[in-house]
């Protein structure tokens, strides 16, 4: 049995502490008036930082694209004209005098600010945890004769879905609640014609977008996974002592099949709900496979992280370079498969540059420039060329290094998606940001580690269990063996 | 004096081929070459041959096709010809890039898996109308064979094959 250690578990609530005093200030420090908004504005304009630049960018961009549509129909120039609105009233008010307008437009990003930093960790962490729990189910259904020995690990990994899973239900209620304001279609008025909030386009998805369906959704989402989280952990340490003559791994595997068909079912709204709903007036068809990519190629990182972890301490004993090395194939793979999503999804609305698909981009391209393209080295060139080798692939030090970069890639990743929808030009990396990072890396490292302590690390009772012990891919040299171990 | 005679000793089965070649290694004794009817898992790393290079090769095939189609895409689209195309900007290479993208792609999987499969042709000397090799019809159906050079020690040869199960053991002249 693995022992929670004393020192890893300190380590772990002095994250959560920092953590939740970082999180604290950044909710006390955030403006609450138009008078504070309007100074932080003024101290923005007296430093001259490239936020005053960037907005005469965006200015730019929003008028060529009005002109552009301009002669075609005046309906498409109406609907871009929504879909655009929160540039132009960024844009004009840069371009003549910070007006009240403008003011009150940057309070109320500069009061997402703090959630939007919990919700991207909170996201982050949350969907990372998910995907391990989707992929463990994979491993399941496929009878996957390599990983059973990454059980325990996986498992242990999914119980951060509760903790996540309540966090997210804190912020579900706080956006019923107006707490925040994180989701522009919640806003009063937006589907009330008589009011001087109200938005036809928004309106005309009402259907789908509505505070309690989106409620209702939500905790739905949360109760499927978290469900079969509760369920295949019961069950699977009940195979190590069942003897049953498979009975109980044959259950696990049924549920698990069913939970795939749910799983995708529930990412693909939930992406939909919990992302693309930042920016309601923007819709993508390959969005929730984006996401998902993105989360399956963080949740494997993660998952070869705790695995090296764990056997660096001597807790998997049975796990040998070939395992790590599957781990890095599946990480170098699905680098590419996020990439081409990535690609795919910019590319098309590149191409066809239909201004209400292209604002999307324009806004990350002008005012998120840096992490926008940041991402796509870390996400894509980094880890082909450093796990483009077979023989890296075995190398923990080199999957660390590989996967260092491909998790905080996918973090920028999706605080691009997050952040412009709800904070706009107003963001920055500081201590609301950090602090819900440290925040919830310290409630994952404490709810994985004590969940490995409470079962036996190795799933005895699996009938694949024997070939994973002895899984060995062929072309490499696992440590401290030589050619003759070879079969 | 390079000796013109080798001994083919024959297997059925690729276990009993395996040992029977760490056995012949272990002796230090040099096989000239093993035949088989399938890929036998392992028998390079046990016969101690050096791992291929044909990845490496293809990567820098792949990184010759990328070249090729960044310079095509930027002499054709953008020197040569620039073109307002559906409002494609053909100011530079950078900002059309991503309507180039898919060309790269391809043309580097084109180089790299062509031209590592024409390299494998080279190295492994196959080609259309090349006289076959194999020293015996049966080694490509069900039989193994492995064939070592004698060197005035035939009978010391024979002896140890006979011992690793070999089911036919030849002496052959080898033209």
């Amino acid at each position: 049995m693995y022992q929670f250690s004393g020192k890893l578990k300190t380590f772990s609530l002095a994250l959560i502490l920092v953590g939740l005093v970082g999180i604290a200030y950044s909710f006390y420090s955030a403006p609450k008036t138009v008078e504070e908004a309007k100074e932080i504005i003024a101290h923005q304009a007296a430093h001259g930082d490239n936020h005053a630049t960037s907005h005469e960018e965006t200015k730019v961009d929003a008028h060529k694209n009005e002109a552009h549509v301009g002669d075609e129909s005046h309906n498409t120039t109406e609907a871009h004209h929504d879909a655009v609105k929160d540039a132009h009233v960024v844009a004009d008010a840069h371009g003549e005098h910070h007006d009240d307008a403008h003011a009150e437009h940057v309070l109320h990003q500069l009061k997402n600010k703090p959630w939007s930093a919990l919700y991207v960790s909170l996201f982050f962490f949350l969907g990372i945890t998910l995907l391990v729990l989707a992929f463990y189910a994979i491993q399941r259904v496929a009878q996957a004769g390599w990983s059973i020995l990454l059980f325990r690990v996986m498992e242990a990994i999914t119980a951060n879905i509760v903790p996540t899973s309540i966090v997210m239900l804190i912020v579900v209620i706080s956006a019923v609640m107006h707490w925040n304001h994180m989701f522009p279609w919640m806003a009063e008025g937006t589907f009330d014609p008589t009011s001087p909030n109200y938005d036809s386009i928004i309106d005309g998805k009402s259907w789908w977008m509505n505070v309690p369906g989106w409620a209702i959704r939500s905790i739905i989402y949360l109760a499927i996974w978290n469900a079969y989280r509760w369920f295949i952990r019961k069950n699977s340490i009940k195979e190590d002592t069942a003897n049953d003559n498979n009975k109980t791994y044959k259950l696990s595997y049924n549920v698990s099949v069913g939970f795939i068909f749910l799983f995708m079912i529930s990412e693909s709204l939930m992406s939909w709900d919990w992302i693309m709903g930042l920016d309601p007036h923007w819709f993508s068809t390959l969005f929730a496979w984006y996401v998902l990519a993105s989360l399956l190629v963080s949740a494997l990182t993660v998952i070869a992280f705790v695995t090296i972890y764990l056997r660096s301490k001597g807790a998997l004993p049975a796990v040998n370079d070939s395992h790590i090395h599957d781990l890095a194939k599946y990480m170098f793979g699905f680098s590419v498969f996020w990439t081409y999503l990535w690609f795919a999804q910019f590319m098309l609305i590149w191409y066809a540059d239909i201004p209400e698909e292209t604002t999307y981009f324009a806004m990350r391209f002008n005012e998120y420039n840096l992490p926008f393209l940041a991402m796509v080295v870390m996400n894509f060139v980094f880890p082909v060329l450093l796990l483009l080798n077979s023989d890296f692939k075995s190398v923990p030090w080199f999957v660390f290094i590989g996967g260092i970069v491909i998790l905080a890639g996918h973090y920028i990743d999706i605080f691009v998606m997050v952040m412009p929808g709800t904070v706009g030009a107003q963001w920055s990396f500081g201590i609301p940001e950090i602090s819900s990072l440290l925040f919830f890396l310290g409630v994952f490292i404490y709810a994985t580690f004590n969940s490995f302590a409470k079962a036996n690390p190795i799933p005895k009772g699996n009938p694949f269990l024997g070939e994973s012990e002895h899984y060995h891919y062929y072309n490499i040299e696992h440590r401290g063996e030589s050619s003759g171990d070879h079969h | 004096m390079e000796s013109s005679k080798v001994i083919h000793a024959f297997y059925n089965d690729d276990e009993v081929l395996m040992d029977a070649v760490k056995a012949v290694k272990a002796e230090h004794l040099h096989i000239e070459e093993v035949f088989c009817p399938f890929p036998v898992h392992g028998l390079d790393k046990a016969m101690g041959l050096a791992p291929t290079r044909l990845a490496i090769t293809a990567f820098f095939y792949g990184i010759t096709g990328l070249s090729f189609a960044i310079w095509m895409t930027n002499y054709m689209m953008i020197q040569d010809w620039p073109q307002d195309i559906g409002g494609k900007p053909n100011f530079s290479w950078w900002t059309n890039m991503p309507a180039f993208v898919p060309i790269m792609f391809e043309l580097t999987v084109f180089f790299a898996a062509h031209l590592m499969v024409i390299t494998f042709y080279m190295r492994s000397r196959i080609w259309p109308f090349k006289e076959a090799e194999n020293p015996d019809p049966r080694t490509t159906d069900d039989h193994f064979l492995m064939e070592i050079p004698v060197n005035n020690n035939e009978a010391e040869i024979t002896a140890l094959l006979a011992k690793t199960g070999a089911v036919e053991i030849n002496v052959v002249d080898k033209h």
